[in-house]
């Protein structure tokens, strides 16, 4: 299996929908010309012309709202919002319209858009450039949200999204463009093949554990299996890594079983605390697997605050192996620290 | 172009009159007007009455401005606007059963009682929504362009907002796109003098809206949406203009407002003389003495068309009274489209 860096497997994506499906087009600022912003967008504009691969002013409430106006009359929008932060300002045609159109109408109308955009911490960009929103996203019902974490899971959901027939939230993370990981061969023309597409609502075992449940969501979720790997060599602990792949629909079930087995839980995301992935999944547990756990579930976060710009307080303002690693030795009572 | 004055009474459009169109269309004209604002007063007593919730904004005052445009689309086109849409609805031929069912929150409501009155949607009649959010369907109309434009079809799209929708960010973002990608939509900025409660020489820098397109790539003109006439004429020559040059243009339709925003409005910011001098300008009756002096219509016909616009709206108030509420088990039904991947409701 070849390996693709995280960006390569979106772009193999995005390549191979706009070849399969003439309704699939792009819109989003610098994807065209400049080639995107992480250059997920590479070469598009050049293979498949203006028509399809469409740069946009910056206005972002409206190009997200011109892909919900178009995925109601027949296309298949997959609209790039440079970073999460510009989310925020199309947050009107995003929660008021794309996710709230079929359900309002009363199912007359459907709105098949995908809604691309990374997130993350951790280039000194500040508090208006470090975000990571997935619970915001998660919060309203109508979306889909997907935060792939390999360059498989990123490569698969996406044609996934763009495939389905719902408003997806598309969550990618910047830290993890340049990370290389196995990907599946495109089937080959004329002899077929598998397509890889990767369905939602299906969570991934990433390692096997039996002491404790570590659930780690976007970038996250690669912490969580370097944090296992640290457990398992200085503290003889066996951590399961869970990696959602998709927070609505959510695979509970996975997790439940997990925590069936391990008794203990921790959930782990780069977001804050308040309202947040971890708070929400830590409720759904203790509501249905409470004899289950031997302590409560506990979560890692990021801090309560604004993201700062200086390196040394950015680094402890989200979560490295450290504090996951404490997480799950405290849920463990400690006996084996 | 003339000028016209959004003042009170403001002066008509000074330019040539058109000519009416042939009876048969000019009386469904007239019709289609008195049925939305017998529908309208009607959903205003059934408001008063605790059948309808929420919020109301009734258009009553506006319909020639609603009629006159929507009678310039073809079928193929599409038509979107606002929280004030009954009246697009039933232009657009949505039976008026359905949209008050839709008031009354009803089953058989044309969007089955989840949108209400600020939600009218008909997609068979390529009614692309009321939209409950001030600016919220200018993108979406410029999307719908986008998409006839790439289908290769030669549908137009018009969309209809408030002149309090004119300070959105929304205007400036959409029409800039939809210059810059020569989408066909035509922006019609209903002006019907306020923005809610505030007026417009008090809410736009710019009180001549139809110039409000210009540094954006959108050439602006203007109709009085008080005749019906001659909102249909100029609708129609910047429909086909756009159909034709592939470029979006703004439409201004002055009008007015007879009654307040919504229901729940005390009208403390204007005067009764204003409305009553307004009021002497009744699209309605207007219309119907044009047509009375070109001969297209006599006092009989008139009645005939008013007693008829009452029946339908009987019906339609009969028909929303048997129509069930929603089951309790259907609320969950259409918040997403049930598939492989997602089987229903989440956790």
């Amino acid at each position: 299996m070849p390996e693709l860096r995280y960006r390569e497997a979106l772009n193999q994506a995005l390549r191979e929908e706009l070849q399969r499906d003439e309704r699939v087009v792009l819109m989003g600022e610098d994807i065209g010309v400049f080639g995107g912003a992480f250059k997920v967008t590479e070469g598009l504009l050049e293979e498949f012309g203006e028509r399809r691969v469409r740069d946009t002013p910056i206005s972002e409430n409206t190009f997200v709202g011109i892909g919900v106006g178009a995925a109601m009359t027949g296309l298949r929008p997959v609209v790039e919002l440079m970073t999460v932060n510009f989310a925020l300002l199309a947050f009107d045609q995003i929660v008021n319209h794309a996710a709230h159109i079929h359900y309002m109408f009363g199912g007359q109308a459907r709105v098949p858009l995908v809604v691309r955009m990374p997130q993350g911490a951790g280039h000194q960009l500040g508090p208006t450039h470090s975000h990571c929103l997935e619970a915001m996203f998660l919060h309203v019902p109508g979306l889909l949200v997907a935060t792939p974490s390999t360059a498989a899971d990123a490569k698969g959901l996406l044609k996934t999204a763009i495939r389905d027939e719902n408003p997806v939230i598309f969550i990618e993370h910047e830290s993890l463009y340049g990370v290389r990981g196995e990907v599946p061969d495109p089937p080959t023309p004329g002899t077929g093949g598998e397509e890889h597409l990767v369905s939602f609502g299906r969570a991934a075992v990433r390692r096997e554990g039996s002491d404790v449940t570590i659930v780690g969501v976007s970038r996250m979720a690669v912490t969580a299996q370097r944090a296992a790997e640290q457990l398992a060599a200085e503290h003889g602990v066996q951590a399961e890594v869970i990696d959602p792949r998709t927070l609505r629909p959510l695979d509970l079930d996975t997790i439940l079983q997990s925590v069936a087995k391990t008794n203990r839980c921790v959930v782990v995301e780069e977001g804050w605390p308040h309202g947040g992935v971890g708070a929400n999944l830590s409720a759904l547990i203790s509501e249905q697997a409470f004899d289950d756990l031997d302590a409560p579930v506990r979560r890692v976060s990021g801090a309560d605050v604004p993201m700062p710009y200086s390196k040394p307080l950015e680094d402890i303002a989200y979560p490295h192996e450290p504090q996951i690693v404490q997480a799950a030795l405290a849920v463990l009572g400690g006996v084996r620290a | 172009m003339a000028q016209t004055q959004p003042e009170p009474g403001g002066t008509r459009v000074m330019r040539t009159p058109p000519a009416l169109p042939d009876p048969e269309t000019a009386r469904e004209w007239l019709a289609t007007m008195t049925l939305i604002r017998r529908f309208e007063e009607r959903a205003g007593e059934m408001y008063a009455r605790a059948k309808v919730g929420g919020f109301l904004h009734l258009s009553i005052g506006e319909e020639a401005a609603i009629v006159g445009a929507a009678r310039a689309l073809r079928e193929e086109d599409y038509l979107i606007a606002t929280y004030r849409s009954h009246g697009h609805a039933l232009a657009r031929g949505t039976p008026p059963e359905q949209v008050m069912a839709e008031l009354f929150g009803r089953v058989d409501g044309c969007c089955k009682g989840r949108g209400g009155s600020m939600h009218m949607f008909d997609l068979k009649r390529r009614f692309m929504g009321g939209y409950g959010i001030v600016g919220g369907n200018l993108p979406i109309a410029a999307g719908i362009a986008l998409s006839s434009d790439y289908r290769e079809t030669e549908e137009v799209t018009l969309c209809v907002f408030g002149d309090g929708a004119s300070n959105q960010g929304t205007f400036g973002e959409t029409l800039n796109l939809a210059a810059l990608w020569k989408l066909p939509v035509v922006f019609m900025v209903t002006n019907n003098q306020f923005g809610m409660g505030t007026a417009l020489k008090r809410h736009s820098a710019v009180t001549d809206l139809q110039r409000k397109g210009e540094s954006l790539g959108v050439p602006g003109t203007r109709c009085d949406g008080m005749d019906v006439l001659d909102t249909h004429t100029v609708v129609s020559e910047a429909v086909e203009r756009v159909r034709a040059e592939r470029q979006p243009m703004l439409v201004e339709a002055i009008t007015y407002r007879f009654r307040g925003h919504s229901m729940a409005d005390p009208e403390q910011y204007r005067s009764k003389e204003e409305v009553t001098l307004w009021r002497e300008r009744d699209p309605i009756p207007a219309f119907a003495a044009e047509l009375e002096g070109a001969g297209a219509i006599d006092a009989a016909e008139q009645a005939r068309i008013e007693e008829d616009a009452v029946a339908r709206v009987d019906a339609a108030v009969e028909f929303a009274d048997a129509s069930p509420f929603p089951q309790p088990e259907s609320l969950y039904d259409n918040a997403y489209v049930v598939d492989e991947q997602v089987k229903g409701r989440y956790h």
